[in-house]
């Protein structure tokens, strides 16, 4: 047997094959089970609808649901618009306050020590109890959903950045300190990156609070018209016991967390591929 | 800042930074530095050798400005300025969200100097490393030496007058610890650098220093001075020579020393 033969086949390794077979399932099983998962369960649905004959005012089946969702989709989409522009709204200026209270926290420990606890107030005081007094107190009725998405997405974003601004290596701002960095150089150099995954994890778990927070701001404020979101929808066809548009409009709401999710996600990877622990996949 | 073509020989060096009967007291009672003199000229490479809590890395704090001392004055000659210093820690200490050229660029930004106005500096600094073709590197894609190479051309790029390490190679292997004293030997031939270099391996400060300082703990004070009076360039065969071996039990010896005067006072 020659040592320099080049046409030696590849040493085959059962283990590694195994491996290797396991994997490539696992990707397939990653998108494939969930789908088929909630393919099942429409179907079951629809059947025990069809089996039973449950009439469409009691529940409605898949097929319906989407029949409904077609027809309605003037009204509906123009309520899912305002839904939107509420959470996304809210969103914004939860980021815009959370990251700003976060950062005067860091400048002033007195600052923080004044203020930290009417946030943490303000966060576990149940929205729903304190909607009804802002719909009272806030004439605008626009301000007044935003005021309460507000209220409940803020505070994960301001106790994530706080931490995240909070957990910068000793080492390095000593060394901040020894190159004679100042407060506004320290803070865009190294605490704001630091805080950068910590905020995103906030961001996330807002982008999902903000929602229910529009949603639940509407349901308090119950007054239809003009300017009518996805839950005032929701409200109106249970009062008509139009069941089929209420299961549409339901639809639209967890299509558009779904959505926010996935966004935050993706924002998330693309800030922190190239260098976040949680976004670097390793070869085990 | 200019260079010496050599380094001179102990004894004819320029004074750099003088430390005069400094004390550092924390709490009111715990006593981290007790009366500690020491005088570093241009050119010294100064190892603190001495067991945890004899207060070398306090002294590499006061140095550095991070701390004040409780008493007593350390003045630089010709005053301080402002990247006099360059420090390495025992972690590579990096910006993980930085890149390997962006992380270097890190004493000239505070400055208020842009990536491309030292572009030469880094890559000079990179090069002095060995690491001018991971520029674009991010620190997680690089060896734990690799980390400590990077930290090391951050704190030389500024070319300071003196370079603060406390511990830098304690985290690393072996092997590698030998080939970066090897690197560090030769960057100091290179540069003319001045180094306070703090350690607890014996081993490593005869090999790379001209100046143990012997520390002793409870309270952290300089014990004892041992000069290593071999010549540079120390290569891997200064490792294995008998007079490395030779000035290896006199630091112990002295260490010991340093030891014994704390456990003597311990059971007095």
């Amino acid at each position: 047997m020659s040592v320099t033969d080049m046409t030696t086949p590849l040493v085959v390794d059962e283990e590694e094959l195994r491996h290797a077979r396991a994997k490539n399932r696992e990707r397939i099983a990653k998108w494939v089970l969930p789908v088929v998962v909630i393919a099942f369960a429409i179907f079951m649905w629809d059947r025990v609808v069809v089996w039973n004959d449950i009439p469409h005012y009691i529940l409605p089946g898949p097929g319906l649901v989407i029949t409904t969702l077609i027809a309605d989709w003037g009204m509906l989409s123009s309520a899912l618009v305002v839904t939107l522009k509420i959470t996304l709204a809210a969103l914004s200026v939860a980021v815009i306050g959370g990251v700003g209270l976060a950062i005067l926290f860091t400048q002033s420990r007195y600052f923080e020590m004044s203020f930290y606890p009417f946030a943490v107030i303000l966060q576990v005081t149940p929205v729903v109890s304190i909607a009804p007094l802002i719909f009272i107190y806030v004439e605008n009725r626009l301000a007044g959903l935003l005021l309460c998405a507000w209220i409940v997405a803020f505070f994960p974003i301001l106790s994530n950045t706080t931490l995240g601004l909070n957990s910068t290596d000793h080492n390095l701002r000593d060394l901040y300190k020894i190159y004679g960095a100042t407060r506004w150089q320290r803070l865009r150099y190294l605490q704001l990156p630091t805080a950068l995954p910590y905020f995103l994890g906030g961001l996330r778990i807002a982008g999902g609070l903000s929602l229910i927070g529009a949603v639940v701001a509407e349901y308090v404020a119950g007054t239809g018209g003009i300017g009518s979101g996805l839950a005032f929808r929701i409200l109106e066809a249970g009062y008509r016991l139009n069941i089929p548009r209420m299961f549409a409009a339901l639809l639209l709401i967890a299509a558009t967390g779904v959505v926010i999710f996935t966004a935050a996600s993706l924002l998330s990877h693309a800030l922190l591929h190239k260098w976040h622990e949680s976004a670097i996949k390793r070869e085990s | 800042m200019t260079s010496p073509n050599t380094i001179p020989p102990m004894g004819q060096r320029e004074k750099l930074l003088d430390m005069v009967n400094i004390d550092k007291v924390f709490n009111g009672n715990v006593v981290a530095l007790k009366e500690m003199n020491l005088t570093v000229n241009q050119g010294d490479f100064i190892s603190l050798l001495g067991p945890s809590g004899c207060g070398k890395s306090t002294a590499l704090r006061l140095i550095s400005g991070l701390m004040r001392p409780t008493s007593g004055q350390i003045s630089w000659e010709g005053g301080q300025n402002s990247g006099d210093l360059g420090v390495v820690f025992q972690e590579p200490t990096l910006m993980p969200w930085a890149t390997v050229e962006q992380n270097v660029w890190l004493p000239f930004r505070l400055r208020g100097k842009s990536l491309s106005d030292v572009q030469d500096e880094i890559m000079w600094a990179l090069n002095m490393v060995g690491l001018e073709k991971f520029q674009r590197s991010y620190p997680r894609e690089l060896s734990g030496g690799m980390k400590m190479r990077v930290s090391i051309a951050r704190a030389l790029v500024t070319e300071p007058r003196l370079i603060l390490m406390d511990e830098p190679f304690a985290a690393l292997d072996e092997i590698t610890r030998h080939k970066l004293n090897n690197d560090l030997l030769d960057l100091r031939d290179k540069l003319k650098c001045t180094v306070i270099f703090v350690t607890h391996s014996v081993f490593e400060s005869v090999f790379l220093s001209d100046r143990i300082v012997v520390m002793a703990a409870r309270p952290g004070r300089v014990s004892s001075e041992v000069t290593v009076d071999a010549p540079y360039p120390r290569t891997e065969d200064f490792r294995t020579s008998a007079a490395y071996a030779d000035l290896c039990r006199k630091a112990s010896e002295a260490l010991h020393g340093a030891m014994n005067q704390h456990g003597a006072r311990a059971s007095a």
